[in-house]
């Protein structure tokens, strides 16, 4: 099939980016959409000209580097999935697809559709773990878990930090991915101890990193890649109002 | 002479016997040592925070835009520890003998009882982290059994195995890089390994951000950069693994061991095209379930599912009776090419094997099979648009796992003093083939409980050596030879692309050094391989500056790959015999099983770098098997 791209280039953070066309010929119903812009890309390179850079690494959907908006949404037309996961079956020959990075005030364009998610790990070393030293772990099964809170447990455990979630917000926040991790060690027993505090230094540090409030709307859960549900969010909001109330 | 320095006693007491010995540095002495860690994979995480606790400096390094992302990423299938929950006969020794035998005779004794020895604790580890394993109803945590073993040893966290015990590691290291122990470099890619006194002291490393060279002065440099399986251009690792840390310390000195020792994993999606970039691995756990079969008659159009049971060969129960669809990933992976390239294969390509669940279905219903595997057979559809439930997955093996890598002694460290390498990125445990769920293993036991005993060892003796730093010549010398590489790069005016090369030393490999190989084939690659490389120095385009640019980065990994296919063949042409995933033509019995030559070849093949224009030189250090014996390797 044939293509028509309106793709987003911008040499770096400060500099002013725009939307250019391209056109692409050749383009099987197979490819994956990151497939199909390496193709491009080989036609730009023929052409001497840089190449469009973008995010990727693992192409199955589990690394959470990839992940741009085609068409206004995070990682295209479909529901619960990242970039790499989606192929060009999902479009027709003659189609016009707009390409954008992930946008986000928290989210510094690097170039063309590459990002800054560094703000996401900053999150994660305020407090997104079980303090635990290599050595200090006691035998396995003696903390039994039933399997419904080792289940939901994972449910938000599965996040793989691509920040779709961020992308499709209208006020960019971050409180599904936050959400997740919260949610992850709130509900195991190994991770009660630390809950309080966990919540309250990554949801201060959440908010310093420039992401937006949540507002409910739950564009977030219908992009989510692994599916992760807005009840995280409202795990984080009781975990949080527990930790306030309780503050010594 | 290669020392592999195993400690004296008994097998079961060695690692005891190391750790009652090995030098300590006192607290007070630690924060005055630096450690560089090349990597945020399992191994490279888990070692960065390990020693980050004990009160080292750690300077971390990753090519990724977050350590999170790092290739252990992507297991699925799980991770095995003698626990003995299932009381299904496991045990330490048993664990030992499986990972030996799995690996066809070809690791050492020492380091594989130390895997089985520390894989339990390895348990502990993770679930006090937070890692969401499987439970029973009960609580207690829950087993599965995976290729090449007989027990239920598999600990699992639904198709997300590497994810949940990476981002266990990854936390433990921010949390770390948050009290200011570590100091993270995202988007840094080590370019140069820098070598004082025949010590490793430092690296250079290229910001992918700005393209700026920085230098990084340690006591100790750590590499745990991963597998090489990329070099095949098609295979089921991520797009930016590379070889490129580990072959740039082997040509200052590192040796490498067990090259061409690729495992192919047999249950990956099929090629379907020639703009394809990967191939997505299905978990080797699906076998539990799945049937695998072809049909009896060759060329067999018809749809998988009008095909009568009688016309259907189910090769793997019928060779291997008693492992079945479980059978170790190099005979599985050679089976399904023998069968294929017999024109029994099946799917558009005629690539593929039939992976069949609808027996499982009929037995357990659909219910228990979607518990068990819905991500994987979500995912199975979204690439192929088919409907596992309904008709067999088709699948087919791909380059995987490198049990090969840089030669390192017991205490992990590789020939250059000062230089470890850690989980994929060493030779180590797995011999000439690596067992399902042994490398998830393999990786954490490496930085979470080895390393942080050898490396401390190593750091004793140094905390009186003279202070380097950046300003050595040896620092100046390796950053000029870096800057010459990127500028040539940059001023390659040919007409191919990056990609053009990656994908035809991949092609080249699979054909003539992959699933099997033969002396008439591997001198033939080495004649091509020799016109790639010309081929590459003039006919390279390259477009962009020296700022941000993915096709810089992949002109210097692609140089690399070039260098290493050829001393992959090399390796492969001199083991005159088959063992695990190397299978010689020449060496098979009647019915195509594979003959090792104890004799000649129960050794390690240790290469030196010789220089651009001189072939390598080959170093062997002898396996000495005192706990088991060398038996043929039979699945029947």
């Amino acid at each position: 099939m044939k293509l028509y791209l309106k793709i987003w280039r911008q040499l770096n953070t400060s500099s002013k980016g725009e939307m250019v066309n391209y056109e692409i010929d050749g383009v099987s119903e197979h490819m994956s959409f990151l497939e199909m812009l390496d193709l491009l890309n080989e036609s730009l390179i023929q052409k001497r000209e840089r190449v469009i850079e973008f995010d990727h690494d693992c192409r199955e959907g589990i690394c959470g580097q990839c992940g741009v908006m085609i068409d206004g949404r995070a990682n295209g037309p479909l529901k619960n999935t990242t970039t790499c996961q989606l192929h060009m079956r999902s479009f027709k020959d003659g189609d016009t697809i707009y390409i954008e990075p992930f946008r986000a005030k928290a989210f510094p364009v690097l170039r063309d559709l590459k990002i800054d998610r560094s703000a996401f790990d900053s999150i994660i070393e305020a407090g997104g773990f079980i303090g635990v030293s290599t050595g200090q772990a006691p035998e396995a099964n003696t903390i039994p878990i039933s399997y419904e809170t080792a289940e939901a447990s994972f449910d938000a455990a599965a996040c793989i930090g691509c920040g779709a979630c961020v992308a499709t917000c209208k006020n960019a926040s971050a409180a599904l991915f936050v959400g997740a991790k919260i949610t992850h060690l709130a509900l195991l027993p190994q991770g009660k101890v630390e809950a309080s505090k966990r919540v309250l230094t990554m949801v201060e540090e959440m908010d310093a990193q420039g992401f937006g409030n949540c507002s409910d709307t739950r564009a977030c859960e219908i992009e989510c890649p692994q599916g992760i549900s807005i009840l995280s969010i409202a795990k984080m909001n009781a975990e949080y109002s527990k930790a306030v109330i309780f503050r010594k | 002479m290669i020392d592999s320095k195993i400690p004296d006693g008994p097998l079961a007491e060695k690692w005891n016997n190391y750790k009652a010995k090995a030098k300590l540095v006192n607290p007070a002495n630690r924060k005055k040592l630096n450690i560089i860690v090349v990597g945020t994979g399992l191994a490279g995480a888990s070692c960065a925070a390990s020693l980050a606790e004990q009160g080292y400096n750690i300077k971390s390094f990753c090519f990724q835009d977050s350590a999170r992302r790092a290739h252990s990423v992507a297991a699925q299938g799980g991770v095995n520890a003698a626990k003995n929950y299932k009381n299904d006969g496991d045990s330490t020794f048993r664990m030992f003998y499986d990972t030996i035998k799995g690996g066809d005779f070809r690791s050492r004794e020492a380091n594989v009882y130390r895997l089985a020895e520390c894989s339990a604790h390895l348990i502990d580890q993770a679930v006090a982290q937070g890692v969401p394993f499987a439970r029973e109803y009960a609580g207690y945590l829950n087993n599965r059994s995976f290729g090449g073993v007989q027990v239920s040893r598999t600990f699992y966290a639904r198709g997300q195995t590497g994810q949940q015990l990476l981002l266990g590691a990854y936390q433990g290291l921010l949390r770390q890089v948050s009290l200011g122990k570590v100091i993270m470099h995202t988007r840094h890619e080590m370019l140069e390994l820098v070598v004082i006194d025949g010590k490793a002291k430092g690296i250079i490393a290229r910001n992918l951000e700005t393209g700026e060279l920085e230098r990084h002065v340690a006591d100790a440099v750590v590499l745990a950069s991963g597998g090489y399986g990329k070099v095949y251009y098609l295979s089921t690792l991520a797009m930016g693994c590379n070889s490129s840390a580990i072959w740039r310390a082997h040509k200052k000195g590192a040796y490498m061991a067990g090259v061409s020792w690729i495992q192919f994993h047999p249950t990956s999606l099929p090629q379907h095209g020639e703009n394809q970039s990967k191939l997505t691995l299905m978990s080797e756990s699906l076998r539990n379930d799945g049937r695998i079969w072809v049909p009896k008659t060759a060329k067999d159009d018809r749809n998988p599912n009008i095909i009568p049971e009688e016309e259907r060969d189910y090769y793997l129960e019928r060779k291997y009776p008693s492992f079945g669809n479980l059978a170790p990933r190099d005979i599985s992976s050679r089976a399904a090419k023998e069968r294929i390239d017999a024109g029994h294969g099946v799917g558009p390509m005629k690539n593929a094997i039939y992976l069949d669940f609808s027996d499982a279905i009929k037995a357990q219903g659909k219910d228990k099979i979607e518990a068990k595997y819905s991500n994987l057979f979500a995912m199975y559809e979204k690439i192929t648009g088919i409907n596992a439930y309904k008709e067999p997955m088709l699948i087919s093996p791909s380059a995987h796992f490198t049990m090969g890598g840089l030669w390192v002694d017991y205490e992990l460290m590789t020939s250059i003093p000062g230089l470890f390498a850690l989980g994929e990125a060493n030779f180590a445990d797995h011999g000439a083939n690596r067992l399902g769920a042994n490398s998830l293993l393999q990786a954490c036991v490496d930085g979470y409980f080895i390393a942080p005993y050898t490396i401390p060892n190593y750091l004793a003796s140094e905390l009186n050596a003279p202070k380097n730093d950046i300003s050595h010549p040896a620092f100046d010398e390796a950053e000029k030879a870096v800057r010459a590489q990127l500028d040539r790069f940059l001023n390659s005016k040919g007409t191919l692309s990056t990609d053009y090369f990656h994908k035809k030393i991949g092609r080249l490999l699979y054909e003539k050094c992959g699933l099997s190989r033969s002396k008439e084939k591997l001198e033939e690659a080495l004649k091509e391989i020799k016109l790639i490389k010309e081929s590459f120095e003039k006919d390279l385009l390259l477009t962009g500056d020296d700022t941000l640019n993915s096709e810089l980065e992949k002109a210097g990994r692609i140089a690399d790959y070039i260098e290493l296919a050829e001393l992959m063949c090399y390796d492969a042409l001199q083991r005159e015999e088959s063992c695990g995933a190397h299978f010689r033509e020449e060496y098979q019995t009647a019915d195509g099983e594979a003959v090792r030559n104890d004799a000649d070849f129960c050794y390690v093949s240790a290469w030196e770098w010789k220089g651009k224009e001189h072939k390598p030189e080959l170093h062997k250090e002898p396996l000495v098997f005192e706990s088991v014996e060398l038996a043929v390797r039979s699945y029947k």
